[in-house]
């Protein structure tokens, strides 16, 4: 008998063992499992901050620009000799010319084809430019002497954000020491200016990255998300609407699901190709046109909406239904005065978040042209026009080196947009969610 | 109902976009070799005219040619931009689709560069030994006469001995890049007809004899490094044993970072492409619509302001972004023919 006691006492303390052992090894799997989590987010946390401390630590120079302060004399005999005003003649004269003179002007001491050379390859074209507006918009400025500030060309102002090393041989570096020795005098006396640059934000394309800015891209991307919503959001909660609330459940209610479920998974090239074979060789519509491209994108961004939207209506308890119906509405009333204000503030962030995903798409729109050189700032959805991602892909790809700047900075300012997208989600999301 | 309606205002957009025929801007596709010199002026051209700025569209030399051939009418580009001669199929086909007149400019040529790091030492290679180098397939034993075996080198020392003893990776282009094409045509195959049984090839079994001598080996010492330049040369930077092949305006603009490979002895430099002593240059095109220039505005000007001295000249801009410009000579004769559009014949 005693045996048997004993017995029980040294297997119930030998379960207790089991029991303690197995228990710590269950909190060692909890604490595990947490650190994975946890290690999950900080290695995303730092992917994050590496992307986006990259980007900006190449980027910010982008948004300074160095300018000189020259003279410049509008000499009447090289603009207009005949002194008609002819605006076509003024368009077409000799601006760069001007330029040229204003600087040996400066360095009177320069002599030589190849040395003027040198010392006019300081001056970005953006001078003449300049010139040409001022003479443009008062033709009265002409046989006066202006002094202005006019942008350096690319290479004189990588040199003086320091990505031009004075102390390599000078057969390795852009500017030879000529050029620098010019430059460091300009310092000197005060003629050089590092300002904002606002031509980034204010001017289209360009091959010269000086003189190279977003705002041909920023539009052409707000016409084609402006076409983009107008199509896709109304088809996609229409669409979400019906199958969700009206329609009949049967197998062709179950196959469109499945299709819209699996179209939310197809590679974004595949609308693309969809869009020349159908917009373009089919419709003829424009080629390069943020209309078709719209087009495009609300195709790709219509599963998302519609997924989305149909999860906002499921969200919405029946009992809300069920007494709209109970007092005597109809069931479009039921939805569209009841159900639908309330699957609203999902049905948006589905939407949001959808249209975030078009602003930062490319492939489908290099199939329609819309990945070309275009230097006029589109004035409405049919002008040819290319989006930001894709300007970005463009000057990745340029050789001159104050393209790599000018990237990251156009990165950055992608990524604030598609940042803002998403804040704006999250506020509507809180601000009009309602718990039951 | 309001929502309605904007989607019935834009169905309208849509309708009358498709019925607008007449275009007011030139349009041009093509190589992306061209891209940065046809940009240029096209920039340079928006400014000085009273014409929009044209649109210039990177498509490849071929994907442009099709785009150009695929018929006369403005939905369809005026000018395509080629880092290689039209094909004699490809003025066929557009023939075939009601583009008769075409008119060609030669504008330039560029080099095809084999560079790396300036942190070691600069190679001198010739076409032969990058073909050993490089290729599927090579003679065993690196000589003339050898069977044909899949390439065993490793080592740029096991070419040949006076080069250094490292291994061989090459960043190069895809095979979706003209750039690449033209170093098969150029580099290899000059390299491979170095060797008398495999030019004799090319008469008795041509098909064969380009399977050799453009075929690029697999086994990872060729990296395909993707289309963008930019990353070679970073790349370069990282690892300063590997080297790259790209156009010579990125060796240009990073003369502080890299440095380009001699071939066959000779640098490659802007003089000696221009003078055609670098062997790995290739020529540049692009072709005009003829039918286009009385519809669409502004060709004509255009082509005045891409043959001018001031873009494709020796001091013009186009230099300037690594154009290397024609003899004047050529120069002379390509801008008369553009100014008369004189359609190509072959």
């Amino acid at each position: 008998m005693t045996d048997v006691v004993g017995e029980v006492a040294a297997d119930r303390q030998s379960r207790a063992a089991r029991d303690a052992k197995l228990i710590r090894k269950r909190y060692a799997v909890e604490r595990r499992f947490r650190l994975y989590g946890i290690a999950g987010v900080i290695v995303a946390l730092l992917a994050l901050v590496v992307l986006i401390g990259s980007m900006a630590w190449r980027g910010h120079s982008a948004f300074i620009q160095s300018y000189v302060q020259l003279e410049f004399h509008l000499d009447a005999e090289r603009l207009d000799p005949q002194g008609t005003r002819d605006v076509g003649l003024l368009q077409r004269a000799d601006y760069g010319g001007l330029v040229r003179t204003a600087i040996r002007e400066r360095f009177p001491e320069v002599k030589g084809r190849r040395d003027k050379r040198a010392l006019s390859a300081l001056i970005s074209t953006g001078a003449a430019d300049k010139l040409r507006k001022i003479v443009l918009e008062d033709a009265d400025t002409i046989g006066t002497t202006v002094k202005i500030w006019v942008p350096l060309s690319d290479d004189a102002d990588m040199f003086l954000k320091g990505y031009i090393d004075r102390n390599v041989p000078e057969s390795e570096r852009r500017l030879n020491d000529k050029q620098i020795a010019w430059l460091d005098q300009l310092e000197a006396d005060g003629a050089l200016e590092k300002r904002f640059n606002a031509r980034f934000f204010a001017s289209g394309d360009s091959r010269e990255p000086e003189l190279a800015g977003i705002r041909g891209a920023v539009a052409g991307s707000f016409f084609t998300l402006l076409v983009t919503l107008l199509l896709a959001f109304p088809m996609g909660v229409m669409t979400a609407i019906y199958l969700e609330e009206f329609a009949p459940k049967n197998r062709w209610t179950d196959l469109i699901e499945v299709n819209i479920n699996n179209l939310a998974a197809v590679p974004s090239i595949v609308f693309g190709l969809l869009g020349l074979a159908v917009f373009l060789n089919f419709m003829n519509l424009p080629r390069s046109a943020p209309l078709v491209g719209g087009m495009v994108l609300a195709l790709m961004t219509l599963p998302t909406i519609i997924i989305s939207g149909r999860a906002a209506l499921k969200a919405v308890p029946p009992s809300i239904r069920e007494a709209a119906l109970g007092v005597g509405a109809s069931r479009t009333q039921a939805v569209t005065q009841h159900v639908l204000p309330l699957a609203m503030p999902g049905m948006l962030t589905g939407t949001i978040i959808g249209m975030a995903q078009a602003l930062g798409e490319t492939a489908p729109l290099l199939m329609i042209g819309m990945v070309a050189f275009i230097v006029d700032i589109p004035g409405g959805p049919t002008d040819p026009a290319t989006v930001l991602p894709v300007q970005i892909f463009l000057w990745a790809d340029s050789p001159e080196r104050a393209f790599v700047e000018r990237t990251a900075a156009a990165t950055l300012v992608l990524l604030a947009f598609l940042v803002l997208m998403n804040a704006i989600a999250v506020v509507l999301r809180k601000k009009f969610e309602r718990r039951w | 109902m309001i929502r309605k309606s904007i989607a019935l205002a834009v169905l309208a957009t849509v309708a009358i976009a498709a019925q607008a025929q007449a275009r007011d801007q030139i349009r041009i596709v093509g190589s992306s070799t061209v891209y940065p010199f046809a940009t240029a002026v096209a920039e340079a051209f928006g400014k000085t005219t009273k014409f929009k700025t044209p649109v210039v569209e990177s498509t490849g030399s071929g994907g442009g040619l099709k785009l150009f051939c695929a018929g006369a009418g403005v939905e369809h580009p005026d000018i395509t931009n080629a880092s290689r001669r039209i094909k004699k199929s490809e003025v066929e086909a557009c023939a075939k689709n009601g583009v008769g007149n075409i008119t060609e400019v030669k504008i330039g040529s560029d080099g095809i560069v084999i560079a790396n790091s300036k942190s070691t030492e600069q190679l001198n290679l010739t076409l032969q030994q990058v073909f050993l180098a490089l290729a599927k397939q090579v003679p065993e034993g690196n000589k003339a006469g050898g069977k044909l075996v899949d390439n065993p080198n490793t080592m740029w020392s096991d070419i040949d001995p006076s080069l250094p003893k490292a291994k061989i990776e090459v960043l190069g282009p895809p095979p979706t890049s003209g750039t690449r094409d033209a170093f098969a045509e150029l580099a290899l195959e000059g390299g491979c007809k170095t060797f008398p049984e495999l030019k004799a090839m090319k008469k008795t079994d041509k098909k064969a004899y380009k399977a050799i001598c453009h075929g690029v080996r697999e086994d990872g010492a060729y990296v395909e490094a993707g289309e963008n330049d930019n990353l070679i040369v970073q790349k370069l930077q990282a690892n300063p044993a590997a080297l790259g092949v790209f156009g010579f305006s990125f060796l240009d603009q990073n003369l502080d970072k890299i440095q380009g490979s001699k071939v066959g002895g000779v640098e490659p430099t802007f003089e000696n492409i221009a003078a055609g002593d670098y062997p790995v240059s290739r020529a540049l095109f692009f072709y005009v619509k003829n039918a286009h220039a009385e519809s669409i505005p502004g060709i004509r000007d255009y082509l005045a302001e891409f043959t001018s001295e001031k873009a494709w000249g020796p001091d013009g801009y186009l230099a300037e972004k690594g154009l290397i410009p024609l003899p004047e000579a050529e120069r002379k004769n390509w801008a008369e023919s553009a100014a008369q559009l004189a359609p190509l014949s072959m």
